[in-house]
């Protein structure tokens, strides 16, 4: 009797696993299944893979990056090729963020056959995933990894956002520049090669124009920011300079404005993110951030693009809820939008769909986006001279426009 | 003067640390003391309390939210004892641990599906959540309260353990299992007893940790439960003072090996100081001897 119980109780236990699970598996390709449906077989399919995390530390990014594209797919979801109307199938996946899973949705992506890939937002997960493109030889756009080694010595890894040596000395000269800084304190999570990179960068650039800079790390897992925070009002930085995740940022804000850290704070693209907003606002944070594209746009094509991603957001609890609950438009949205477009631009040039001719066409593409002009240089990476610079307002919870910050 | 000045917040943080290691820790080492059992689950049900909470706080105002949150805490570690241990009461102990094993998991996974994998913003709890200075350091109240309220805690468990009726059948059990079964101990509400204290530390544990560390993830539970536990072998695992002891040790440690500038070594510390615990005292600070019964 007593086995029965407890036979029963672990499949009930089991039954409640596999609904949970088989709801999230399902959910997912849903939402790229059912454009094929509609599209059958009368119409051929060129796939476009979106490799982005949905989970984990970057999973707030990469679902609005993901929105970005998917807005873009909704707008124009055919391209013409030789002639035919091929249909755009978005095939999406999730690489948790994490440099030991990225490789195998990296892989799931190739077995379904994808043209070109997009993604991912965060440059460790970007490299670690980039043998697994080269080797089946499919071209990848990669739309907000910021990281040199994303694109260095490979021809199938392109990128539409600007690089983080160019990234830190903009940090660097916006330091001095406006709060005439001479010491500043820089935070980086050990192992990441997003924020340890732009750590170096804007060291470097900080040293090069006379600053001082104290640069320290911290261990995975870690909740406890005080002791990087009191070093940092010890050692009387001028900035304090952290261009971690936003999981880990949200707890850095929080506990800056309880130790009343009192100088202002910096980061790069991945603190252009909602998540941020909610975590200053009300608090007596002053938080500026380095981005790609601003909401506030006058550029006219900017504009009606944030209009429209704005109501179609809206339209959609489940995108209302992807883009963190709120219709405040990350710059990495745009970024995915135009990394969406640049990537059909490619696959009309190549006049295939064969990942080996989209790759050599998108070496000539030459696309206006809506943050700008998109060529590709010899390392595969979009030239761009100049980065928006953004404060949060703590009282409305929003972004505002600061300056548009080129190098000196 | 100065040194005690530029390091009064590095010790402050370490203490409130401390105290919410404590508290979880407090959980390991009962159940350990009683079942010979070390509950994997224990962190993940720190993080569903915090889970709780920030689905509560928007639904009700605090004052019903906080009893709510901590009693369905309490209910999960009855229920999880229940299904996932119970039914293993007579297998080897392996098995009993491997299904701890999977109902972490389980609890993180359940986690992931309903925030999606995106870190949670934890309520503001007014007066503790709020900020205030102490000498040259300003930090939140909870700082304060935090090492208060364990020890407060801590002294009427110790109290509840020597002098009741339940707290002596549960000297007993610990003692030994079987002879407390033929003396008439109700083993099963003895040990209900102990995952209900057990997680309601923990909710409590997870009201003031989240209270000054706001993102609630779904592995949110898993270092802060490996401390503990650590925490609970350093003291002696068993020993409820000891647990105390050895969580705020770790957590000053911790604290204070940020301060000096060894940021990248603070949890390399903690887990190099349990392999010299166990190697130079196997039973740590204020561990039983351990009698094998033939």
């Amino acid at each position: 009797m007593k086995k029965v119980i407890a036979l029963s109780l672990a499949l009930a236990l089991l039954l409640a696993l596999t609904a949970c699970g088989g709801s999230t598996s399902s959910a997912a390709p849903a939402s790229s299944a059912a454009p094929s449906a509609s599209g059958d077989a009368a119409v051929d399919v060129i796939k476009i893979g979106v490799y982005e995390p949905a989970s984990g530390d970057n999973g707030a990014g990469g679902k609005q990056e993901t929105l970005g594209i998917q807005y873009a797919n909704s707008l124009v979801n055919t391209v013409n090729v030789g002639g035919k109307d091929y249909k755009v199938e978005l095939v999406i996946v999730d690489n948790e963020s994490s440099n030991d899973k990225g490789p195998s949705a990296a892989a799931s992506l190739v077995s379904s056959g994808v043209s070109i890939a997009l993604g991912s937002y965060g440059s460790g997960v970007s490299i670690a995933a980039s043998d697994v493109f080269a080797n089946a030889g499919i071209p990848v756009i990669g739309v907000t990894c910021t990281n040199p080694q994303v694109t260095e010595g490979n021809t199938h890894y392109f990128r539409i956002c600007f690089l983080d040596p160019f990234q830190g000395t903009v940090l660097a000269n916006f330091a001095t520049d406006s709060f005439s800084a001479k010491t500043a304190y820089s935070l980086a999570k050990l192992g990441d090669d997003y924020s340890v990179g732009l750590c170096y960068y804007f060291q470097q650039a900080f040293e090069a124009l006379g600053g001082k800079v104290i640069y320290e790390t911290f261990p995975e897992g870690n909740s406890d920011f005080t002791p990087y925070l009191t070093k940092a009002k010890n050692e009387g930085a001028d900035v304090f300079f952290a261009p971690v995740s936003t999981e880990a940022a949200a707890l850095i804000i929080e506990q800056a404005n309880a130790q009343s850290l009192g100088i202002p704070m910096m980061a790069g693209d991945t603190w252009d993110s909602n998540v941020i907003l909610n975590a200053a606002k009300g608090t007596k944070t002053d938080l500026y951030v380095t981005t790609f594209f601003d909401e506030g746009t006058d550029d006219e094509q900017g504009a009606e693009f944030v209009k429209g991603i704005k109501e179609w957001i809206n339209a959609n609890p489940t995108n209302l809820s992807n883009n963190g609950g709120d219709d405040t438009i990350a710059a990495v949205s745009a970024m995915g939008y135009d990394a969406y477009f640049t990537a059909l631009e490619a696959i009309k040039a190549a006049g295939s769909a064969d990942p080996k001719a989209v790759n050599e066409a998108l070496w000539k593409v030459d696309y206006t986006g809506i943050s700008g002009r998109i060529v590709f240089n010899e390392t595969g990476d979009a030239i761009r001279d100049a980065a928006f610079v953004k404060k949060v307002n703590t009282e409305t919870g929003k972004w505002e426009f600061v300056a548009i910050q080129g190098v000196n | 003067m100065k040194f005690f000045n530029e390091n009064l917040p590095y010790i402050l943080a370490g203490i409130s640390v401390g105290g919410q290691y404590a508290l979880i820790a407090i959980g390991y080492t009962m159940v350990y003391g009683i079942l010979r059992l070390i509950n994997f689950a224990h962190g993940d049900i720190f993080m569903v309390a915090g889970l709780m909470m920030v689905y509560f706080s928007t639904a009700m105002p605090l004052y019903a939210a906080i009893p709510l949150v901590l009693a369905l805490t309490v209910l999960l570690g009855f229920v999880i004892e229940r299904v996932a241990y119970k039914p293993l009461r007579n297998a080897p102990r392996m098995s009993i641990m491997i299904s701890a094993i999977g109902v972490s998991y389980l609890l993180q996974n359940m986690a992931l599906y309903v925030t999606g994998g995106l870190a949670k913003q934890y309520p503001p709890i007014p007066w503790i959540s709020d900020i205030i200075n102490i000498g040259t350091a300003t930090t939140k109240r909870v700082t304060v309260i935090t090492p208060v309220l364990t020890i407060v805690l801590v002294v009427a468990l110790v109290i509840l353990i020597k002098y009741t009726k339940i707290g002596m059948a549960m000297r007993a059990v610990s003692r030994d299992f079987e002879t407390a079964r033929l003396m008439g101990i109700k083993i099963n509400n003895v040990i209900s007893t102990t995952f209900i204290i057990g997680s309601l530390l923990a909710g409590v544990g997870s009201l003031l940790y989240f209270t000054n560390y706001t993102g609630v993830v779904p592995t949110a539970g898993a270092m802060p439960g490996l401390k503990a536990f650590v925490a609970a072998v350093f003291g002696g695992i068993g020993s409820i003072p000891g647990a105390v002891v050895g969580a705020f040790i770790i957590g000053i440690c911790e604290s204070l090996i940020k301060g000096a500038g060894w940021t990248t070594f603070s949890d390399a510390f903690t887990f190099a100081l349990l392999i010299v615990i166990l190697v130079a005292k196997p039973t740590g600070l204020f561990g039983e001897k351990t009698t094998d019964k033939v």
